[in-house]
């Protein structure tokens, strides 16, 4: 019988609740990591057992943690000891480094990006935000990084070397939002094995075709009218998050900081799809596993706000590719509800019917075996959630 | 022999419980001991000083024999009583809540 598992990061560790296919009893493991930020989680299609997660801190910097097991037992990819030196004397293995680029061949332009102020700054590492596992290769994983940056590597998380090719795309013009200068979404495009789509706030959303050589901004047809000089910027948008359906990857959805938007053409032109929603500003968005034009977000208040309008926790889910939203209330609190839902933190399962789950910054999480029809909490209390991701498992 | 108390979060990380000790060849300094900490544990290669500059991260201190040696010269000696083992060195997360 299939079976579901969450992966949770938290803002002071991660969990997993762990279903039968029925996705009525779960039980609940952790806290792995306790006392650290969890900022993402994630495991490899191609081997269900191999699971990434960035641990973070700002005392003590990053962590990759990577489980061969399902999440039994965590290791630090290269952390084993190493009692010989290379032949410079230092150790060999470079465990949990992150390091631009900076060669002539690769790194160039030695890009500074732009600060608050508009004044220049120099990239500066501080924490992986997401990890994307190929979809082929468990071995092969990426990072989005702050300062925005993808990173690849090939030996299960030992070793990471950066796509240096991405910050040549106007990153001079690159600039942090609120939450920092991160890069949260990668999105490898099926059937299309070159393809990488990402997405960085406040830099808009990007698009390589060999696989992380050369990139493009891919944003015509976005519009911030508020929060730019020029508001039809080739970058500077504040994306919050892009998705697609894996069975037509030439139609992505994109949350933007205000909007909600869908392009048909893999990014070449954007149009917006808000529609009928109470506040187009939100973080995550997701598409149901069956029905690639049935599409999901979370509408909060902002500017600064961040909680559902009028207190009233919604899904709206629109089964018509956007502009015509209903609100999905069935299970959630409908009264003095003031939560976040952050742009990682929502995910679908592939069963049938599809399962659909989404994690609070009050520390919920939510699950719906019925498409979002209905909801019920799996559990109330975890710290702060920053992300959920799903395992569908056979 | 060199004794080193880590904070408790690199503790876990390290899978160590109580103090580390380090066989530290040459000169005992900041550079040596962390070199050979994290020759020993390299999964806290990162969370106490940068990878490439060996810069001190911000919310890391050092101290031992009652002294703050956080913004000492990294190839300066450490005192005698550290190289001796007869003092550990601390390793200390800087103070967090109110």
């Amino acid at each position: 019988m299939s079976g579901i598992r969450l992966l949770i990061g938290t803002r002071k560790g991660a969990f997993l609740l762990t279903s039968d296919g029925t996705r009525k009893r779960w039980d609940i493991s952790g806290l792995f990591f306790a006392g650290w930020e969890m900022y993402h989680l994630k495991g490899s299609p191609a081997d269900p057992n191999r699971l990434y997660a960035s641990q973070t801190s700002s005392w003590f910097g990053q962590v990759i943690q990577r489980s061969d097991d399902g999440g039994k037992t965590w290791n630090t990819p290269d952390g084993t000891p190493i009692p010989t030196s290379g032949s410079d004397g230092m150790p060999h293995g470079v465990s949990n480094k992150f390091v631009f680029d900076t060669s002539f061949e690769t790194g160039k332009p030695l890009t500074t990006h732009q600060w608050y102020d508009g004044t220049q700054r120099p990239w500066e590492f501080k924490r992986v935000w997401h990890l994307e596992p190929s979809l082929t290769d468990p071995d092969t994983v990426y990072a989005g990084v702050e300062d925005a940056a993808i990173f690849k590597s090939t030996d299960g998380g030992k070793t990471w070397r950066e796509l240096a090719g991405l910050r040549s795309a106007k990153g001079q013009l690159w600039q942090p939002g609120a939450g920092g200068m991160c890069l949260h979404t990668i999105l490898l495009g099926t059937g299309y094995p070159d393809r990488i789509f990402v997405a960085i706030s406040a830099a808009g959303t990007f698009r390589s075709d060999d696989a992380g050589q050369t990139w493009r901004p891919i944003t015509k047809g976005l519009v911030s009218k508020y929060e730019l000089p020029d508001p039809n910027a080739e970058v500077g948008h504040c994306v919050h998050s892009v998705t697609m359906h894996p069975s037509r990857p030439n139609v992505l959805f994109m949350q933007k900081h205000w909007d909600v938007l869908r392009s048909d053409d893999a990014g070449e032109s954007w149009h917006e799809i808000s529609g009928n929603l109470p506040s187009d500003f939100g973080f995550p968005i997701a598409v149901h596993a069956h029905e690639p034009n049935t599409v999901y977000v979370v509408p909060i208040k902002s500017d600064s706000e961040h909680y559902p309008p009028e207190g009233k926790l919604r899904v709206y889910r629109s089964r018509t590719g956007g502009n015509e939203w209903e609100p999905l209330t069935k299970g959630l609190p409908q009264q003095n509800c003031y939560v976040n839902i952050l742009r990682d933190a929502m995910t679908v399962d592939s069963l049938d019917p599809c399962g659909l789950y989404f994690g609070t910054t009050g520390g919920q999480v939510y699950g719906s075996a019925d498409g979002g029809d209905s909801w019920e909490p799996i559990v109330r209390d975890l710290p702060a959630v920053l992300s959920v991701e799903v395992q569908t498992l056979e | 022999m060199v004794r080193v108390v880590l904070p408790q979060h690199l503790r876990t990380l390290a899978r160590v419980h109580g103090e580390v000790t380090l066989d530290v060849s040459g000169h005992v300094t900041l550079r040596t001991v962390l070199d050979a900490l994290e020759t020993r544990y390299p999964m806290l290669r990162g969370t106490i000083r940068d990878h490439v500059t060996h810069k001190r991260r911000v919310f890391v201190r050092y101290f031992a024999c009652e002294q703050d040696l956080s913004h000492d010269s990294p190839d300066a000696p450490l005192p005698e009583a550290v190289a001796n083992g007869v003092e550990p060195l601390l390793i200390v997360g800087a103070m967090a809540g109110g």
